[in-house]
């Protein structure tokens, strides 16, 4: 692009340098200060200073800040370039400059990297045994509200907290599909799928399918035995992440049974050994694996 | 990087395509009305009117002199690029789903719709240089897969004819004689509809991307399969960079998936696979709907993405895209 730098500021009117006064010598206003280019910096701000005379005579300065940033590297054939000069066709012919059809975006978007599988497994592992995590040295006894498990983790780091709160939400069997149920996302502001809550393995099994092999029959409950009840019950054991006890719904008394289940299969095998013939409430409880015998 | 949007589409997109000097874009959508761009900064050249029902596919011959479009409103039409002009209109008795010229913009494939009584066809015509010459008539038409056929493309030399679609067979057919030469294994091909189908650079491999959430790799000539590439969506779109050995396969949202999304918008993302070692090298989100056409500029830096929302998403890449390392 042409600049000003070139040309030879002619004064407004014709002074010949024979004709000027000794004092003139500031008057010497004829004159531009040159062109002066700043160059891209490391943001690639580019400014460049010009002066010129307005249309009044006066000199102005004239200041063009531009962000200079490399987008591709256009190397076009000649093809190419003539085609950047195509007349806009069909639609595009009554386009107007600020129609914004085409505009960058606010986002900065990136090639996200998958996140290493690790991260969300070894989360799952080192919960499974909260007792042994009490015993870490000197470290504060967290105790978390959701899932109970001591020592573990904070109440808002907690890898369940997208779960139902057992006792008082599910109503359902296990078997139904989740998605119908707007008590988990009671707490939240959405509803999260199970597939998709924090401390979801989604690789293979889905969380529920491995809950249901947690599963943990529990028989010979007295009449007015909950859902409440049993997560009480069996919370000193682990995670629990479902409870159900089936009610009679003319009764409304429980029918004897219910199903726990826990989050992790060493949870519920203790449990089973602890709570098998617990007396409860005036009934000794039968507690076995729900379905035949899981390895 | 940050992505120029384009939304020039009212309606889904459903392919698109660079021309050979890659500066120009050229997007179909189902709102009849291709639209070509400018490749860098993703203004707007110019649209082709005149079909009346959503253009499937398209093609750009080498000079970027001519288009040719095929669309459900049963033509494949030819266009003058850079006046918009039509040139010429193939009728046929059911949508057009896909064309392509051959080397030498002599010939284009085109394959049509089941419809009726009318089973899915590959069609070969002769493209004349001059359109006042050009004749409809068929060069070769080829009858035998079952269900639709979504992509059909030219093998080395235009001897072959690779197509694939709805029955999950990728068959390979010879020009000359329109004999079937080969055909894609079962128990190792796609268990479900091929959606897409693009050529490498030098034309001795090609990847397929299917809904039952995988992409393969198959080699040309032989058609063995080569490598897989999985992912947890059924794949709408692939594509393949002329420059690095990366792979990129868009999708949708399994109908099932539906209720389980994220309540977030912009999280389709199109995901780059190393081509060689198969592993997932990351994604790009924004799109606000399924991915439908992917298509890589022949100079491997900068891509495209078109989605369910009527957006054309133009990348440019990062200097980092080019130093990634597994």
């Amino acid at each position: 692009m042409v600049t000003g730098a070139t040309q030879n500021p002619t004064p407004p009117t014709k002074l010949r340098w024979g004709e000027l006064d000794e004092d003139d010598g500031e008057d010497l206003d004829f004159l531009l200060p040159p062109k002066q280019v700043i160059g891209p910096d490391e943001n690639g701000i580019k400014k460049v200073l010009e002066y010129k005379f307005n249309d009044e005579g006066n000199k102005v300065k004239i200041t063009t800040t531009t962000r200079v940033r490399k987008l591709a590297n256009a190397r076009l054939s000649k093809q190419a370039v003539e085609r950047r000069s195509w007349p806009k066709f069909g639609d595009a012919v009554r386009e107007d400059v600020g129609s914004r059809l085409t505009m960058v975006s606010t986002e900065e978007i990136l090639l996200e990297r998958p996140r290493a599988p690790g991260s969300k497994a070894e989360e799952q592992k080192a919960a499974g045994d909260p007792l042994t995590q009490l015993g870490k040295g000197g470290a504060v006894l967290m105790v978390c509200r959701t899932c109970g498990k001591k020592g573990d983790h904070w109440t808002s780091r907690c890898p369940y907290k997208d779960l139902a709160l057992p006792a008082e939400s599910f109503v359902d069997k296990p078997a139904v599909p989740e998605t119908a149920t707007a008590a988990a996302g009671s707490g939240k502001n959405t509803y999260v799928p199970p597939g998709m809550r924090a401390g979801a393995d989604r690789s293979g099994t889905d969380m529920r399918r491995r809950n249901d092999e947690n599963s943990v029959r529990v028989t010979n409950l007295s009449e007015d035995t909950r859902e409440a009840d049993l997560h009480e019950l069996f919370r000193p054991f682990g995670a629990v992440s479902r409870v159900y006890v089936a009610i009679d719904q003319k009764t409304g008394m429980s029918r004897g049974f219910g199903f726990v289940n826990f989050v992790n299969k060493d949870d519920a095998q203790r449990a089973i050994n602890k709570l098998n013939g617990y007396g409860y409430d005036n009934l000794i409880l039968r507690v076995e694996w729900a379905t035949p015998r899981t390895n | 990087m940050r992505p120029i949007l384009m939304k020039g589409h009212e309606r889904p997109l459903t392919f698109l395509k660079y021309n050979r000097d890659g500066d120009l874009l050229f997007s179909c959508a189902k709102d009849h009305t291709p639209t070509v761009w400018f490749a860098d900064n993703g203004e707007r050249l110019g649209t082709y009117r005149g079909h009346n029902g959503a253009v499937w596919t398209c093609d750009v011959s080498r000079d970027s002199m001519r288009l040719i479009t095929g669309s459900a409103d049963q033509t494949v039409k030819l266009w003058n690029v850079q006046k918009g002009t039509q040139l010429y209109t193939f009728n046929f008795g059911s949508p057009a789903r896909s064309v392509e010229f051959a080397i030498g913009d002599k010939l284009a494939v085109i394959t049509t719709d089941p419809f009726m009584e009318l089973t899915s066809a590959i069609h070969v015509k002769r493209i004349a240089g001059d359109s006042t010459e050009q004749t409809e008539e068929s060069v070769l038409v080829i009858k035998g897969p079952q269900g639709r056929i979504n992509r059909a493309v030219w093998g080395p030399l235009n001897r072959t004819i690779i197509s694939a679609g709805e029955d999950a067979v990728i068959r390979i057919w010879d020009f000359e004689t329109g004999k079937l030469l080969k055909e894609s294994d079962k128990e190792s091909g796609h268990k479900k509809t091929i959606t897409s189908l693009t050529k490498a650079a030098d034309g001795s491999h090609f990847l397929s991307g299917s809904l039952d959430k995988s992409a393969k790799l198959w080699d040309t000539r032989t058609l063995t399969l080569i490598k897989t590439y999985s992912t947890e969506r059924p794949v709408n779109a692939v594509a393949m960079s002329p420059l690095l050995d990366h792979v990129v396969l868009g999708g949708g949202q399994d109908a099932s998936a539906v209720t389980t999304t994220d309540h977030r918008a912009g999280k389709f993302e199109a995901k780059f696979y190393d081509k060689i070692l198969q592993e997932e090298i990351g994604g790009v989100k924004g799109h606000f709907g399924p991915i439908n056409a992917l298509a890589f500029n022949p100079d491997g830096k900068s891509c495209s993405s078109g989605g369910e929302d009527g957006y054309v998403r133009l990348h440019h890449f990062d200097p980092d895209y080019f130093n990634i390392k597994i």
